[in-house]
């Protein structure tokens, strides 16, 4: 691997301008405007401490300004969801809103993965109702392609397309969906790979990255269809230890610059410093929820005590 | 020899029409292969059935019995095609039904992650298919589909059946006529052998022009390597 493919703090901090108000996250943060929303669901929230575990992204909001959170922009009301007779989600209401970051934790099996494959409808939902942007999620067709596409979705394995480059992998949404003309999708590619530090990428196929590698392509992809909020699915669970940084970094940063976002996760790190609401779920149930300092410190439920006692524990 | 000598526009007659009804019978069962391939992993359940019986049904019966059955069946209900187009026609039918097994079965290789991903950015049904799982699929199918076309080759053997001038045919006559059976039969074999060579090798240069490294070292091909060690 290159040096300049490495996002290493030194090469972020040459990059500043980069990353600047031209990007779809910092135009979708301008676009919640959350200062003429008077219906009292706009808070703020603070900076966080960036001290604590070394897996903390480097690009932490200490120093940074508060940061504005809008109203709901992905609701769930009383979701249920079947697996033959499982039940893998048990009446699950949230909402996420516009401009926050949440991390949802828990242990195997508890849903959290389902409950996000739910919000982009990879997975049908047996009762209950998902709204996105106050539309509500459809059954299938058109309407459904195209509020997919206003939530990307990041997922474990990278499920980059191996018979293309890395650009065409991100070109292909905003080409064949969107219907962008080539050269302004390749340009919009080569920013936001270079965003993601990957910019002497962009013709290599995906088996000649790795895996850290892929997985910021694939943050790249879904960045390109300039979605109002992303989902990760684990998005590190199946990478090496060694560049599980390099992607927490990158999203580290989409999270400073405004971006939606649901973080299914088991790095207790990010979900502590980066994300502002932690999400806890046991058995296909929403547990406890609250700020992240006080869930890590203080858990309200048993059930999250014992679930941190054990991950906590060395 | 003789036999050869004195027929050679017959044998040339014969291999035309032995090489026209093969294309012709494979090229419209890629297409009709693949429309039901289509169907065969389509949301829409009538349209899964109907392509499963087609298989099922097409797959099944030998080739003798369906192009008796389209050359001397179909005049029965009124359709009278010549018995060329009804070797196509059978050849088509019993292909298809080959080609979409293989299809599905390459759409079925591409992890269903892969499906996922570009329909999370936006892409519809046909949308996944033509530009992230069938590309990826074509691969993987290049050799069960030279598979089905020497099934082709050697299939349209059988027309001979419902006279059609093919080169088994042609061979046949004049095996009747100079009593020469196995000369005339060493022609024909030569006839299938050369065009199924030619077809395996068609697809052996298909598979390395979309191989996706094309000039990586041999390992991340297709290569299983067991065999690294002992050549060392």
């Amino acid at each position: 691997m290159s040096d300049s493919s490495k996002p290493t703090g030194a090469h972020r901090a040459e990059t500043p301008a980069a990353r600047g108000a031209e990007t779809p996250a910092a135009h979708d943060a301008g676009r919640s405007d959350p200062g003429t929303d008077s219906s009292g669901t706009a808070r703020t929230v603070g900076p966080t401490d960036g001290s604590g575990t070394a897996r903390t992204p480097r690009a932490s909001r200490s120093g940074g300004a508060p940061k504005e959170i809008g109203e709901a922009l992905i609701s769930l009301r009383g979701v249920d969801k079947f697996f033959g007779d499982f039940q893998a989600l048990k009446t699950i209401d949230l909402d996420i809103h516009r401009g926050e970051v949440v991390a949802l934790i828990g242990a195997s099996g508890s849903g959290k993965s389902t409950l996000c494959r739910c919000i982009n409808r990879l997975e049908t939902i047996s009762d209950g109702e998902i709204t996105i942007d106050g539309e509500r999620l459809p059954e299938e067709g058109k309407d459904l392609t195209r509020l997919r596409s206003d939530v990307g979705m990041v997922f474990q394995s990278f499920n980059l397309f191996p018979h293309l480059k890395a650009i065409d992998n991100v070109t292909l949404g905003p080409r064949k969906v969107r219907g962008a003309s080539k050269a302004e999708a390749e340009q919009q590619a080569r920013e936001l790979l270079e965003r993601v530090g990957l910019a002497d990428k962009a013709n290599s196929l995906p088996t000649a990255l790795s895996g850290g590698q892929q997985q910021r392509v694939a943050i790249a992809r879904a960045l390109a269809m300039k979605p109002k909020a992303l989902l990760f699915d684990e998005p590190t669970s199946a990478l090496d230890p060694e560049v599980i940084n390099e992607v927490l970094d990158v999203m580290g940063e989409l999270a400073e610059q405004g971006m939606t976002m649901l973080v299914v996760t088991h790095e207790m790190g990010f979900a502590r410093h980066v994300c502002d609401r932690v999400v806890y779920m046991d058995q296909g149930e929403i547990v406890e929820q609250g700020e992240p300092e006080e869930f890590f410190t203080a858990p309200r439920s048993d059930r999250a005590k014992a679930f941190l006692s054990k991950i906590l524990a060395h | 020899m003789q036999a050869i000598a004195e027929n050679i526009p017959l044998l040339v007659q014969g291999i035309a029409y032995t090489v026209a009804l093969t294309l012709l019978g494979y090229v419209l069962a890629l297409i009709v292969g693949t429309v039901l391939a289509v169907c065969r992993v389509s949301p829409i359940p009538p349209l899964r059935w109907a392509a499963t019986i087609y298989v099922e049904i097409f797959r099944n019966i030998p080739l003798l019995s369906l192009l008796i059955l389209i050359a001397f069946g179909l005049p029965d209900v009124g359709l009278r095609l010549p018995y060329f187009w009804c070797g196509v026609l059978g050849l088509t039918l019993s292909s298809a039904a080959f080609v979409c097994e293989n299809v599905r079965s390459g759409i079925n290789t591409v992890p269903v992650g892969h499906a996922e991903a570009a329909r999370s950015i936006g892409l519809g049904f046909f949308g996944t298919l033509r530009y992230v799982v069938l590309p990826q699929a074509f691969r993987t199918m290049i050799q069960p589909l030279v598979n089905v076309f020497i099934g082709t080759v050697i299939g349209s053997a059988l027309c001979s059946a419902i006279a059609v001038s093919e080169i088994t045919w042609v061979t046949q006559t004049l095996n009747i006529q100079y009593a020469q059976a196995v000369i005339m039969f060493l022609v024909a074999g030569a006839v299938y052998l050369g065009m199924s060579l030619g077809g395996s090798a068609l697809g052996g240069a298909l598979e390395r022009a979309v191989s996706p490294d094309p000039h990586g070292s041999s390992r991340r091909r297709n290569t299983l390597d067991v065999t690294a060690g002992a050549q060392a």
